[in-house]
């Protein structure tokens, strides 16, 4: 994953590679659902985090690729200490860091929520340029309890 | 994500069902925008919606947009608290009339 170092207490919850297509998002919300369920995080998380992969997905497709195409997203999650990491790594053309920035929200019209909702389920994201000189690096990171912390509490 | 047009009591209510996301917004607006026109009373029921994301908000304000415009009166219908949750991040919650229900819908008359 680019050149982020091992973690001493990082765990890889999924590694998906998929093109750069609408038709291939639900398929990749299926598969992260069904990864973070069977870590047993509580829905109201997994749900979030769904849709955080989902927007940052649209976003590479349509402003990193300027539209559907073959190209891949590689999408990572992984679980480091208490928080869940996100990385989608693309192989576009470098883009503005202040694509993420997200609109006014003072007018109801349709359009340019991604970025919102993407800020407002996720403690951080940034993107940034590859390391490999190719391609962008999109990361998300979200504090979670253990599934076990969580089940204490039920 | 499947759908189903019907009038009922003086609305015209479009019943979808499914994921409304990047891929399947372009039919729902279609769907949608093409049914604020034929309707005084537009009743959207998204009961049985499982997933919607920020192409799908777009698609609802756009429809929303459309018939205040024209003068049309439109409501939803949503139980899914993942969509609920999708529509209180975009703050609509606060715009949209939302019931649980088509009968408390008609009752409120939108």
């Amino acid at each position: 994953m680019g050149n982020q170092g091992h973690h001493p207490h990082e765990h890889m919850i999924l590694e998906h590679r998929f093109p750069a297509r609408a038709k291939e998002l639900g398929h990749t919300r299926a598969i992260t659902r069904m990864s973070l369920n069977n870590h047993g995080w509580h829905s109201d998380i997994v749900e979030d985090i769904v849709l955080a992969i989902d927007e940052a997905c649209q976003n590479i497709i349509r402003h990193a690729y300027h539209g559907e195409c073959e190209d891949p997203i590689t999408l990572h999650i992984e679980l480091q200490d208490n928080s869940l990491v996100v990385v989608l790594e693309d192989h576009a053309p470098a883009v503005s860091p202040d694509c993420m920035n997200p609109r006014a929200f003072e007018d109801i019209r349709p359009g340019g929520l991604g970025c919102h909702f993407m800020r407002q389920v996720m403690d951080h994201v940034s993107i940034g340029p590859s390391p490999t000189g190719q391609g962008n690096i999109l990361r998300m990171v979200k504090g979670v309890h253990s599934p076990s912390q969580q089940s204490s509490h039920t | 994500m499947k759908h189903q047009v019907r009038k009922e009591q003086g609305y015209h209510i479009v019943t979808l069902t499914g994921e409304i996301d990047l891929e399947t917004s372009p039919q729902a607006r279609q769907i949608l925008l093409g049914t604020v026109e034929q309707s005084e009373k537009l009743l959207i029921d998204m009961a049985s919606v499982t997933y919607i994301d920020s192409s799908g908000i777009a698609t609802l304000v756009e429809a929303f947009q459309r018939a205040k415009k024209i003068g049309k009166q439109v409501a939803f219908i949503c139980l899914n608290p993942a969509v609920v949750r999708v529509l209180s991040l975009a703050r609509l919650d606060k715009v949209f009339a939302i019931h649980a229900n088509i009968e408390s819908a008609m009752h409120a008359d939108l």
